[in-house]
């Protein structure tokens, strides 16, 4: 079954229309047990087709290892969003990014693509100050209306310093880590699997939670 | 699969930010249904208007289902703003968003609006329609589980409680809608209410109609039990203590106004609304309140956003008549 009805596609296709670059999304499945992996296949060829300078490749969590690890990828299906180079900026999908979602991830296109919002002038130098790898999981569900605010922002740390990874997780679908994390409130921003923030945060929250490392 | 597409947002990421070198002639705090709609009825009089809100949408970006808006129905909430934003889109909409003011500085004949990353801006007028947040039932374990079990949003988090048990905690729409929601994926739904219900009988109905929700009316919670994650409630009624053994509880008791900001310098009552008179004044002059933080009652939808239009058509006339330049 399609992902969009004409309406949102041609929505979509006028939102993609202000794309800078191009941009690649790298997703990954599995071959056998993978719940959502042929739903997300489906939605990500449909999104490819909105825009020429959106390309789609696949891979296997398995088959290609190395990309895996060079990404951080363990769990699928999992959607990286590569830059015009192809370089991994730290952006990556757990999931897939459909119901509330899609207000994410559409963004997450546009600013690896180079259409960038700025970040607060009075924010930047602390984002530049934080100089050890930092990983930011975002645990979401698909009916929550506040979690893409906090996947945008973490998504946005992550293209503001190179040393930021930044992962949004579908809490349903990823059972087992939810539950390691505890979560039952979303959205659950968790840093360097340590510390925890709910709700959708201001940058200046997930900052003082960064600088505690 | 579903997806809510938030197009206007989506398309707007190029809108116009506010400046902090001209006075304007309004600027509205907070974007829910109240200050859409003094943005809508401001701009038709021609004002000069800036918006800073934290959120937009405000409370009804939490509502799965909104029946009582005239002229829509059965809407969810995040659609209905949908609705709101793309009825402004036409105008040129100055707007600071994920911003946060933390006082009003009132000199001469103008009014600067601070934030709390230090930044303020002009303006000859203030609506502040900042609206309210959930209220909190201030009992020992309520805090330290937030997040372990204790939830304020019920669309949120109910697919995190598939196959669980959970209470919902309030008597008023908003905890019978929360069970009506929460029924659909949880094991077994209690409402724990520490008086009679207050709901619209037509969503009470739905709620005695369903034989898997369990209700205690006149209990009151007096802990959550739990130590790294809520295991349940102690509570109380004429039959005396008991514990509800429970995975979630959603705390749905109502609101408290988020005038936390503005209480030491506006007369609020004592429940902390801003006291507003018909002409939606505060106690200074140029500033102006309405919706949901203010002292109206029955915080609706449909009545924050009149009383929107409202406090927007004071101001214009404030501005012509009463305004000393
Ligand atoms: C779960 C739920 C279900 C509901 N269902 C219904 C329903 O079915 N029908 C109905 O009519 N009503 C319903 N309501 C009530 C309705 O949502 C409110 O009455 C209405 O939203 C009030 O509008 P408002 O504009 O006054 O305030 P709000 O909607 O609260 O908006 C206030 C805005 O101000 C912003 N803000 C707050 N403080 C600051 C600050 N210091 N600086 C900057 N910005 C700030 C907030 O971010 C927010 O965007 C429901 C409410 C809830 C929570």
């Amino acid at each position: 079954m399609k992902m969009f009805n004409s309406e949102i596609e041609n929505q979509l296709k006028e939102v993609f229309s202000k794309m800078v670059n191009d941009v690649t999304i790298a997703l990954f499945t599995k071959e056998g047990e993978c719940l959502t992996c042929e739903e997300t296949r489906g939605y990500m060829q449909e999104v490819e087709a909105l825009n020429d300078k959106i390309h789609l490749k696949e891979y296997d969590i398995n088959k290609n290892q190395d990309l895996a690890k060079a990404y951080n990828v363990e769990m699928v299906p999992s959607i990286v969003i590569l830059n015009d180079k192809e370089e991994y900026l730290g952006i990556k999908f757990n999931g897939i990014p459909a119901g509330h979602e899609i207000n994410s991830f559409v963004p997450a296109i546009l600013e690896v693509s180079g259409n960038q919002s700025a970040v607060p002038e009075n924010l930047q130098s602390r984002i530049d100050n934080i100089s050890k790898p930092t990983n930011i999981k975002v645990f979401i569900t698909l009916s929550c209306p506040h979690c893409p605010g906090a996947v945008q922002k973490a998504h946005k740390l992550a293209l503001s310093n190179k040393f930021i990874d930044a992962e949004m997780i579908e809490a349903q679908t990823f059972n087992d880590i939810s539950n390691k994390f505890n979560v039952s409130s979303v959205p659950k921003i968790v840093i360097n699997d340590q510390y925890e923030l709910i709700g959708d945060q201001p940058i200046e929250a997930f900052l003082t939670e960064i600088e505690k490392n | 699969m579903e997806l809510n597409l938030n197009y206007e947002k989506l398309n707007n990421n190029h809108k116009n930010e506010l400046v902090n070198d001209k006075v304007y002639d309004l600027i509205i705090i907070g974007f829910g249904p109240a200050g859409i709609n003094a943005f809508l009825y401001a701009k038709r009089k021609g004002l000069n208007v800036g918006i800073i809100t934290k959120k937009i949408g405000g409370q009804v970006i939490n509502t799965s289902v909104v029946d009582n808006y005239l002229g829509t129905k059965n809407i969810n909430g995040e659609a209905l703003i949908d609705q709101f934003t793309e009825h402004i889109s036409e105008f040129d909409t100055p707007i600071l968003e994920n911003a946060t003011v933390t006082y009003i500085k009132s000199i001469n004949n103008h009014h600067e609006i601070h934030l709390t990353n230090g930044t303020f801006y002009k303006t000859r007028s203030v609506i502040i329609a900042t609206g309210s947040k959930p209220r909190q039932l201030n009992i020992p374990g309520e805090r330290d589980l937030l997040g372990k079990g204790v939830a304020y949003c019920a669309i949120c988090d109910a697919p995190l409680f598939k196959g669980k048990d959970v209470v919902v905690a309030g008597g008023g729409n908003s905890a019978v809608e929360a069970v009506l929601d929460m029924v659909k994926v949880a094991k077994s739904v209690t409402l724990v209410h520490r008086s009679e219900l207050r709901a619209d009988k037509i969503l009470v109905d739905q709620l005695y109609q369903n034989s898997e929700i369990n209700i205690h009316l006149k209990t009151k919670i007096l802990e959550v039990v739990g130590k790294d994650f809520m295991t349940g409630l102690k509570t109380k009624s004429a039959n005396g203590e008991s514990i509800i053994p429970s995975d979630g509880l959603f705390i749905e008791i109502g609101h408290i106004p988020n005038s936390d900001f503005i209480k030491d310098y506006l007369d609020v009552n004592n429940h902390g609304e801003i006291l507003v008179d018909e002409k939606n004044r505060t106690n200074i002059k140029g500033i102006f309140a309405c919706g949901d933080v203010t002292q109206i009652p029955y915080k609706q939808i449909i009545i924050a956003a009149a009383d929107g239009a409202k406090a927007a058509l004071c101001v214009n006339e404030y501005l012509n008549k009463d305004y000393i330049k």
